[in-house]
């Protein structure tokens, strides 16, 4: 100890516990700042919308009188257009993190397929907005239909979710498939029997932020000529439709002119934040169920 | 190269069989299972086996020692062709696996590894129940009945020597054993798939002694029923549990003889070396 005591080394141990605390403040400032920030943004809303939420908003239909308006067209827009992007995400974002993942060979080919992947993950939604319009609504003269309208969205998160997907392939431990190959199971029976459930919890997570961002883009609904103004329900794939981004974006421009749509603005963003909210704990529910630990 | 022909002269010594053609192999007490003839591999540039040639016999235990590097685990993995699963492997020769050469294209692997089952280094149970665990080989193969699976599940925990350990928590998870008795799942499950030979890749270097003494136990008495080849870092174990031994280093088989005499009068210098605690 004496030793010790003779090369100040106390000192350091005071300097280094003080460094130590500070960074866990900075740590922790952040993350508060993150909290605040939604927390303003949620308690405004809140009250600016609250009230403004009945039964009569919620299942009513479109109207230009504040008072009257009902907004069941565009939750039913949201939710016909999420019936196109969850499959069509999950198929074929699972399927090509799969084949990345676990066919393909690792190569210069890969790379460069997966760097595209990773860059269109950044792409201003606007642009994909041009791709539906061009694809979709114009070539195969769908219309501004639910069906196009999901199709872009789903193109718009792919490659979210192939990311998250091929991380969480990626983080299934080898050992694991190595015994299922070594009792004699085939590439698709160690997938599906082992790689996959492994592997679900993250991919959900992954899901989870995939389908946020697509149920609350606006961008690319404006781009294929989605009106906000509709008074009749969509029925189907092929019905013109809204969307509650659609509602909130165009309330909100018109506050200008009525001063009440900024209050059916904030009420639409609740039911938004609802809907969201109940889509994502369905994941979260299917997430925990495959919870392993391993 | 003076020491390869060495060894040659070693293994043809130490066998009853000199050839290994079919009618000369019953004369022996054991049949070989597995021969290996002038066998190379490389991981894309590096050559990780050199010429190996090696016969293995049937219900024996063959240990296979060296140094970290040497080859070992490699080439335990190529006999049920687990080693392909790392990119950029190539191999030269012929491995012949109850008289078929198992490198040949066409040998379905599948087919293969169900014959030979493989216990790895770390205990690795999937993430599912004990049952699921054992049961997992025969529903791969297609076994769907329950009672049937009730049948292998208890006859291969049994076979693994864990079956009273684990009756009456079948469906708990396998994570929540001890790193010996996960190490016995995993025995257990290689059982379910009755296979003829058991591969065993360094399968108690990440146990406790009492563990690995029951390893070597269960070992001991799978013999009777299995061929087992194991790759071990200890020498003891080699010594205690297995009939014959294999040297390796650097890729090379230095030295394969009966492990009695490998031990107690190695031909090689190097082999005296290893296991006089000189390097290694």
């Amino acid at each position: 100890m004496e030793k010790l005591e003779a090369l100040h080394l106390n000192n350091k141990i005071d300097a280094r516990v003080r460094k130590n605390s500070i960074w866990k403040s900075i740590f922790f400032l952040s993350t508060l700042f993150g909290l605040v920030v939604l927390a303003v943004l949620i308690i405004r809303v809140l009250f600016q919308g609250m009230s403004w939420i009945d039964i009569d908003f919620i299942v009513g239909r479109l109207s230009t009188t504040a008072e009257n308006a009902g907004i069941m067209g565009a939750i039913l827009g949201t939710l016909w257009v999420m019936v196109v992007v969850i499959p069509v995400t999950l198929i074929i974002g699972v399927g090509t993190a799969i084949f990345l993942e676990l066919y393909s060979k690792k190569g210069r080919f890969q790379s460069i397929i997966e760097t595209n992947i990773s860059n269109l993950a950044g792409v201003p939604s606007i642009v994909y907005g041009l791709l539906g319009l061009t694809v979709f609504v114009r070539l195969a003269d769908l219309g501004n239909v639910v069906l196009a309208g999901g199709l872009t969205l789903a193109l718009l998160v792919l490659p979210i979710l192939i990311v998250s997907a091929q991380e969480a392939l990626r983080a299934v431990p080898g050992h694991l498939s190595e015994a299922s190959y070594g009792m004699g199971a085939t590439k698709w029976q160690t997938i599906r029997r082992i790689i996959l459930p492994a592997a679900i919890p993250s991919i959900l997570t992954g899901a989870i932020l995939a389908l946020s961002r697509a149920i609350g883009e606006t961008a690319p609904l404006t781009v294929l000529g989605i009106p906000a103004l509709l008074i009749p329900f969509p029925e189907g794939l092929f019905d013109t439709f809204t969307a509650l981004p659609m509602q909130i974006y165009y309330w909100t421009i018109d506050s200008s002119l009525v001063a009440e749509y900024a209050n059916l603005a904030a009420a639409t963003i609740i039911i938004l934040l609802i809907i969201l909210f109940l889509l994502n704990s369905v994941a979260i529910f299917i997430r925990n169920k495959y919870q392993h630990r391993y | 190269m003076s020491t390869l022909t060495e060894n040659k002269i070693n293994i043809n010594v130490n066998d009853t069989v000199q050839t290994n053609e079919s009618q000369e192999q019953i004369e022996s007490k054991s049949s070989v299972i597995y021969n290996t003839q002038n066998l190379d591999l490389w991981y894309t540039k590096t050559h990780a086996l050199k010429n190996i040639n090696l016969e293995i016999r049937e219900n024996e235990v063959t240990a296979i020692i060296g140094p970290s590097g040497c080859g070992k685990s490699t080439y335990i993995k190529t006999l049920n062709r687990m080693v392909e699963l790392v990119p950029g492997v190539s191999t030269t020769g012929a491995i012949s696996y109850k008289g078929k050469n198992i490198l040949d294209k066409s040998i379905k692997v599948e087919d293969l590894r169900t014959q030979v089952g493989m216990v790895f280094q770390k205990p690795n149970p999937f993430p599912k129940s004990i049952y699921e665990n054992v049961a997992y080989g025969p529903k791969v193969h297609g076994i769907k009945k329950k009672a049937i699976l009730d049948e292998i599940v208890e006859k291969s925990l049994r076979g693994a020597a864990i079956w009273d350990e684990v009756k009456d928590r079948l469906n708990q998870n396998a994570y929540g054993l001890s790193g010996g008795q996960q190490q016995r799942i995993c025995i257990a499950r290689c059982l379910a798939i009755e296979p003829d030979v058991l591969l065993m890749d360094e399968p108690t270097s990440a146990l406790d002694p009492i563990s690995t003494l029951k390893i070597e136990e269960l070992i001991k008495e799978l013999k009777k029923n299995y061929t087992i080849i194991i790759v071990t870092h200890n020498m003891q174990q080699a010594a205690r549990i297995s009939d014959r031994t294999v040297f390796m280093l650097n890729g090379e088989v230095v030295e394969f003889s009966e492990t009695n005499q490998l031990f107690s009068n190695p031909k090689d210098q190097r082999t005296e070396d290893y296991i006089t605690g000189r390097f290694g």
